[in-house]
């Protein structure tokens, strides 16, 4: 069993690499790219649950890649949190291409999303964000995220229309900018120390001054906190995000502010254990999470709306990151996985409104509760979900943090167990309004029902069937957005496995000792 | 080992040169300070290694006669990166250039739209107010249709359109023949609706 864990490790990795390298090869056959994309990802899925089947059983384990000793060489590391991580991340990625396969098929040659390019970009952004879950070290982390973002600058300025340049401008010049920052800390880690591998840093750090520490943790929180989004250092993400293709905006939205998030966990768990920025973390929370979803509401474009309501919730998690204590690490890893998988549905959802209606701008949006019932039920329900109407994941995941809060006490917790339930009103103000402009009131005159269609002069009548046949939704796309749905269900029907695993992860991870050991083993670590 | 002021120096003048570069708005310049901002980064990683000018690796019997190798390996790694992304963000460059003819880093267009908007909340608007590309379907409330084929509809009880339009062409003509155009107006009196004209 040790062993296995061992061949498993790098292949979520190695896997999406060779694909990628494999889709460039077939890049003039769509039909075998698509087939060896999905073939790819579904193994990396099916290796990342076997990971997290044998990290929860056996804990920590670390691979020394090429066989070099453990301080000098690159060593993955999984343990629960990541693992887990891995699972929901490839789960994300998979069935996010099927949704772009599914889009693809049905607008052939046409497609704004080149095939030959997206699949490999795909693959290797895959790559990217688990070669940042597994780093054992600070420059493979730092490696991973290049990775990822190189991968994810070219899919959000995908066929390189106006739009898509204004935007991915401002997202890589701040991705550059967040980049920098975090090479410049590694920089002065490594000056301080010695070192960049993970678990000699945990070690090391300690002992330095209180000063240089405080530095080096707010340099890379920083780093961290542009890539999540956090308040002060979020105002890339809505003018970025929303111009891209749908399923990029779906697996940008899910996945990547959260790779920033499981790195802010790292740092604040392992490298530095004191809490020393908590307080600053905690207000930085209670105003992403206030300030984003004011700006949710303001809206009318859901995708922009979505948007922000993402920036919003990153605030929960932080919350539950800078409450310090195993409950408030357990809500936090459970709300990421719970975020993940509930904001990409949602955007998948508005990339069917926008093929059905035509636009995401609700002004213009109509009766699409009744033009497509299936549609309205899919965006539905993992609406609720984020605002946290009880029975569903996102009601069990803020339910954890206010309890973490509230079992912490003293006034900071208190103010932000209360901004955290003022979020969530909001966000069910912002989606609200959402439902009930675009699928709720009559649709427009201009496109009116079809029952209308057949009383109508004829004048104009071919034209708008024609529209009406266009405007059908492909099926692979919608039976894509329907597993998400089930799968942000599943997370409901099974919290209490979930929680479990965040709660055992959120253990190890302020324990440190199981980290520590599965990379030095039992001896004295020095 | 004496710590040398130069590197620090040079550091330093390199970030605050880069910081300023990336604050403009010419994308070009924001590159540039990214390269600035870039290389002041690979010094900073040199620098962790050691006293500058000694040898990575020499089999010396001082330990503290060599330069620490890996942060030369990590400074590697890191020009790769920094070149590769740099030919991304130069040919977005150039794409915005051929798009827009212009290189500058541009405002969000729905961004400043619902910075300016009047009203607050979108259901509390008046239609009538608003640009007829942003009206609803609707005002949420009533069911409107379009008149079916054979329908009377009700005479409208709006000002007469067509009527105002006339007296406006009329009052227009007037001010043309007050200011000495006489080309303007035809023999038969008829003024000449500029509309039509154009």
């Amino acid at each position: 069993m040790e062993d296995l864990i061992r061949v498993l490790t790098p292949l979520p990795v190695l896997l999406p690499l060779l694909g990628a390298a494999g889709a460039l090869l077939v890049g003039r056959h769509p039909h075998t790219q698509r087939v060896l994309s999905v073939v790819v990802l579904s193994g990396v899925l099916a290796v990342s649950v076997a990971l997290l089947v044998l990290a929860d059983d056996q804990g920590a384990t670390s691979v020394s890649v090429g066989g070099w000793p453990v301080p000098l060489g690159i060593v993955l590391v999984v343990d629960r949190l990541s693992a887990l991580m891995l699972v929901v991340a490839n789960t994300v990625t998979l069935g996010v291409l099927v949704f772009a396969v599914g889009q693809g098929m049905a607008d052939g040659e046409e497609t704004d999303t080149p095939l030959s390019i997206f699949h490999p970009t795909y693959l290797i952004l895959v790559a990217g964000v688990s070669n940042a879950f597994l780093a054992g070290d600070l420059f493979n982390l730092y490696v991973g995220f290049e990775v990822l973002l190189a991968a994810s600058y070219v899919l959000l300025t995908l066929g390189g229309t106006a739009g898509r340049i204004r935007a991915g401008i401002t997202y890589v010049v701040v991705s550059l900018m967040s980049s920098l920052v975090f090479l410049a800390a590694i920089a002065l880690v490594y000056a301080a120390t010695g070192t960049v591998n993970m678990a000699q840093l945990a070690v090391r750090l300690g002992e330095l001054p209180a000063g240089t520490q405080l530095l080096l943790q707010s340099m890379l929180l920083v780093a961290f906190g542009i890539k999540a989004a956090v308040f002060p250092l979020s105002a890339w993400l809505p003018d970025s995000y929303p111009t891209a293709p749908a399923p990029v905006t779906a697996v940008f939205a899910g996945l990547l502010t959260k790779v920033g998030v499981y790195a802010i966990i790292r740092t604040n768990t392992l490298l530095f254990p004191d809490g020393a920025l908590d307080d600053v973390l905690l207000w930085a929370a209670l105003a992403t999470m206030v300030i984003g979803i004011l700006g949710a509401v303001a809206q009318t474009d859901i995708k922009r709306m979505l948007s922000f309501t993402l920036v919003s919730h990153i605030g929960y998690m932080v919350f539950g990151i800078a409450l310090g204590t195993a409950a408030g690490l357990a809500g936090a890893v459970f709300y990421v996985v719970h975020h993940i998988a509930i904001q990409t549905t949602l955007f998948l959802a508005t990339g069917l409104v926008e093929r059905r209606g035509g636009t995401t701008n609700t002004e213009k949006l109509g009766g699409l509760a009744k033009a497509s019932p299936l549609l309205a039920i899919l965006f539905f329900v993992p609406a609720m979900n984020l605002a946290g109407i009880p029975p569903l994941s996102g009601f069990i995941g803020k339910l954890g943090l206010i309890e973490a809060g509230v079992a912490l006490g003293g006034a900071g917790p208190y103010v932000l167990v209360g901004g955290a339930v003022v979020t969530s009103l909001l966000t069910l103000v912002a989606v609200a309004r959402v439902w009930g402009r675009a699928f709720w009131r009559p649709r427009a005159v201009d496109t009116a029902d079809e029952d209308l269609e057949a009383t109508r002069p004829a004048a104009g009548t071919s034209a708008t069937t024609a529209q009406l046949q266009e405007n059908r939704l492909p099926r692979l796309m919608v039976a894509a957005t329907a597993g998400f749905v089930v799968v942000t269900l599943a997370l409901t029907v099974f919290g209490g496995v979930l929680y479990g695993v965040a709660d055992r992860a959120a253990v190890d991870l302020l324990d440190r000792t199981p980290y520590l050991e599965s990379v030095f083993g039992l001896e004295v670590i020095r | 080992m004496i710590p040398t002021v130069v590197l620090p120096v040079i550091i330093g003048g390199l970030y605050a040169a880069g910081v300023y570069l990336l604050l403009d708005r010419s994308l070009t310049r924001v590159l540039l300070g990214f390269l600035l901002l870039g290389n002041a980064t690979n010094v900073l990683i040199l620098s962790a290694g050691g006293v500058a000018g000694l040898a990575p690796i020499l089999p010396v019997d001082d330990v503290g006669d060599i330069n620490d190798p890996l942060p030369q390996a990590l400074v590697l790694t890191a020009i790769v990166i920094t070149f590769g992304i740099s030919a991304f963000v130069l040919a977005m460059i150039y794409r915005s250039w051929r798009l827009v003819r212009d290189e500058v880093v541009q405002d969000d267009a729905e961004d400043l739209r619902v910075a300016t908007r009047e009203e607050v909340d979108a259901d509390e608007r008046d239609p009538e107010d608003m640009p007829l590309a942003d009206r609803g379907p609707g005002d949420g409330f009533t069911v409107e249709r379009e008149p079916l084929v054979g329908e009377v509809t009700p005479p409208s009880d709006d000002v007469d359109l067509e009527l105002a339009r006339a007296e406006a062409a009329e009052n227009e003509s007037a001010e043309a023949r007050a200011a000495g155009d006489p080309d303007r107006t035809p023999a038969g009196g008829r003024p000449v609706d500029r509309e039509e004209e154009h």
